[in-house]
């Protein structure tokens, strides 16, 4: 397979600097967007590619960008893009990668998508542990206005672009768009109520676009190679390549750039190296800690976003995250709800009330206080908190995701804990 | 004013020339001054190691704003610290994958090594711990920071190799 986003990422993961980044057709696609395509031209080709958002949600960029006010149809006035790198999903690993092994495949994408859109102001919008990736992304935009890739009539043509590195001061749901909109105004992450979307009234009321890393990084090469040539990379359904990562009692966790549609097998399988020895695979996440559990019945099916949706849960960030035989399903789900009961910003009382009620009850459950009736509270909790339009943001129904997919796998192992009077398993004395 | 006298006050409740500079750059890219609220924290925090009332007090008068809605904001975000902590923060991920590696054992080492749990200093102020959500390091799980750096693949050998030293002039046993 042809190597797209990690061809300049070797076994050392060294940053790749501009020199060594150029050398290998870096900034091939803004030179070729500078000198003869218009941001017309640029749009069309990233909707022909059919690509869609990496950043969990799967819309199509062309389509996203398509809704910001172009020319004479916009107010005077700047237009912002927002790289999200706020890489806080539980078992999410790949945007750490792209952002400290090659900043600059980042940055060029970010140029040409602000290009497109019009935007003349940008920020990398990246959660302030990040230190190394922060780093990284200072000194490769330094090279860039160096180079005159940022800055004031970039190349020798009339954009100009400014590119900023804001790192967060955390809380995981700064990583929704309109919430980091508001992080970035200095303010509350809460989120936004939507209408108005951020392509019309975003960072300070001007139009913006949230994109995530993974989606930015593939926009210079559909940009220079073409959308044809990037609806040839996938295998499945979806164009291009994809990152996904397995995470748990593998014998090889890691992450791993692969055409979109891979069989999960394959990637459990060959690229994980399978389980470790004395464990078996009970069940997964197939896209981090807020999608839907699926089990062994389903590792045939391709990671395509129509496919993994049809089977019940969403592909999200295509890290999957791997339950095995000896782990506690109850104490797993336990986790990710303490976790989101943590993180949400306490704005709608669904979330900041309901998460906290769930956990209770699983609490006790795990630690064998459960009532057979607590298992009719969980489903009234997901009945109410999952739904969207109950709350102000996905927070919540992503959070119900897991949960509502292990009553569904993984009931008994409720039900022996509730009348076994204690957790069947190990995980917590594990070291 | 004496040298003495601004030292203290600096400390308590004036912002310095170095960090209004550092400030002043911020307001530069926003429309209004409470714009830079966030990075104002920050800055002050970066200076001072935490933000006390004080500081909260001189950053909200110098942006315009009520030290109320400062105080929602400063208490929003889990990097910005409203109480003194150590010279490193410990950003202990407790996250999914981490938790299935075995996190759980390796905090009870770190509060047995250390002495302190989610949220204490160590006696010798070299050390707070925290809880993060997840670090984006979990094909290394278990993962924390301390300070600045990731420390992956963590076992009890890993713990005592970084803070046994520490613990013995400074733990529990004075």
């Amino acid at each position: 397979m042809e190597k797209v986003l990690t061809r300049n990422i070797g076994a050392d993961l060294k940053p790749t600097d501009l020199k060594a980044y150029e050398a290998n057709g870096g900034y091939r696609g803004l030179r070729k967007a500078l000198a003869g395509l218009s941001p017309k031209d640029c749009q069309d080709v990233i909707s022909a590619s059919n690509l869609r958002g990496r950043g969990g949600a799967g819309f199509p960029t062309g389509m996203k960008w398509s809704f910001v006010p172009m020319d004479d149809r916009c107010t005077p006035g700047h237009k912002y893009l927002v790289c999200n790198a706020d890489e806080m999903e539980p078992g999410a690993f790949k945007d750490r990668l792209l952002m400290e092994c090659d900043p600059h495949q980042l940055i060029e994408g970010m140029i040409l998508s602000a290009y497109t859109i019009g935007a003349d102001i940008s920020y990398i919008f990246i959660r302030g542990e990040y230190v190394a990736a922060i780093q990284r992304l200072r000194d490769a935009l330094a090279e860039c206005y160096n180079a005159g890739y940022l800055g004031d009539n970039i190349l020798g043509s009339t954009f100009s672009l400014n590119m900023y590195v804001h790192p967060s001061a955390g809380r995981y749901i700064c990583g929704e768009e309109t919430a980091l909109i508001n992080a970035l105004e200095g303010k509350r992450a809460n989120p936004r109520a939507k209408p108005p979307f951020p392509q019309v009234s975003g960072l300070w009321g001007r139009p913006t676009i949230v994109n995530n890393v993974e989606t930015l990084c593939n926009i210079s090469h559909i940009i220079d190679r073409g959308a044809d040539w990037f609806n040839t990379l996938g295998v499945g359904e979806d164009s291009g390549t994809k990152m996904f990562g397995v995470s748990g009692r593998v014998n090889n966790p890691g992450c791993w750039e692969l055409p979109m549609g891979t069989p999960i097998r394959e990637i459990i399988e060959h690229h994980a190296g399978g389980m470790q020895q004395g464990l078996q695979l009970k069940g997964f996440l197939p896209g981090g800690g807020s999608t839907d559990f699926l089990t062994d019945k389903h590792l045939d099916l391709a990671m395509d976003y129509n496919v993994i949706g049809k089977a019940g849960s969403r592909m999200g960030t295509g890290t999957i995250i791997i339950l095995d035989d000896q782990t506690c399903p109850v104490g797993m789900v336990l986790n990710l709800i303490r976790f989101f009961a943590h993180e949400s910003c306490g704005f709608c009382t669904p979330c900041r009330d309901g998460l906290p009620w769930s956990r209770q009850v699983l609490e006790d459950i795990e630690s064998g206080r459960g009532h057979a009736e607590d298992l009719d509270t969980l489903a009234y909790q997901i009945g109410y908190i999952g739904t969207i339009g109950n709350t102000h943001c996905a927070l919540a129904p992503g959070a119900m995701e897991p949960l509502q997919s292990a009553l569904k796998y993984f009931r008994d192992d409720f039900e022996r804990h509730i009348y076994g009077g204690c957790c069947p398993y190990n995980t917590a004395r594990r070291a | 004013m004496n040298d003495a006298q601004m030292i203290h006050t600096d400390l308590d409740s004036v912002l310095s020339a170095e960090e209004l500079t550092a400030i002043d750059r911020e307001l530069s890219h926003v429309p209004y001054k409470s714009g830079a609220a966030i990075d104002a924290l920050k800055i002050v925090q970066a200076k001072r190691g935490w933000i006390s009332d004080q500081s909260l007090q001189a950053i909200a008068k110098y942006l315009e704003m009520s030290a109320e809605e400062l105080e929602g904001i400063a208490t929003f975000y889990n990097l910005i610290y409203r109480r003194p902590v150590g010279k490193k923060v410990i950003l202990f991920c407790d996250s999914v994958s981490c938790w299935i590696c075995g996190c759980d054992g390796i905090k009870q080492k770190i509060t047995d090594v250390l002495g302190v749990n989610y949220g204490e200093t160590t006696e010798d102020k070299e050390y707070s711990l925290i809880p993060v959500p997840c670090l984006g390091a979990c094909d290394k799980a278990p993962v924390m920071m301390v300070g600045d750096d990731l420390v992956t693949h963590l076992d009890d050998a890993k713990i005592d190799e970084l803070f046994t030293d520490k613990a013995k002039y400074s733990g529990g046993n004075p």
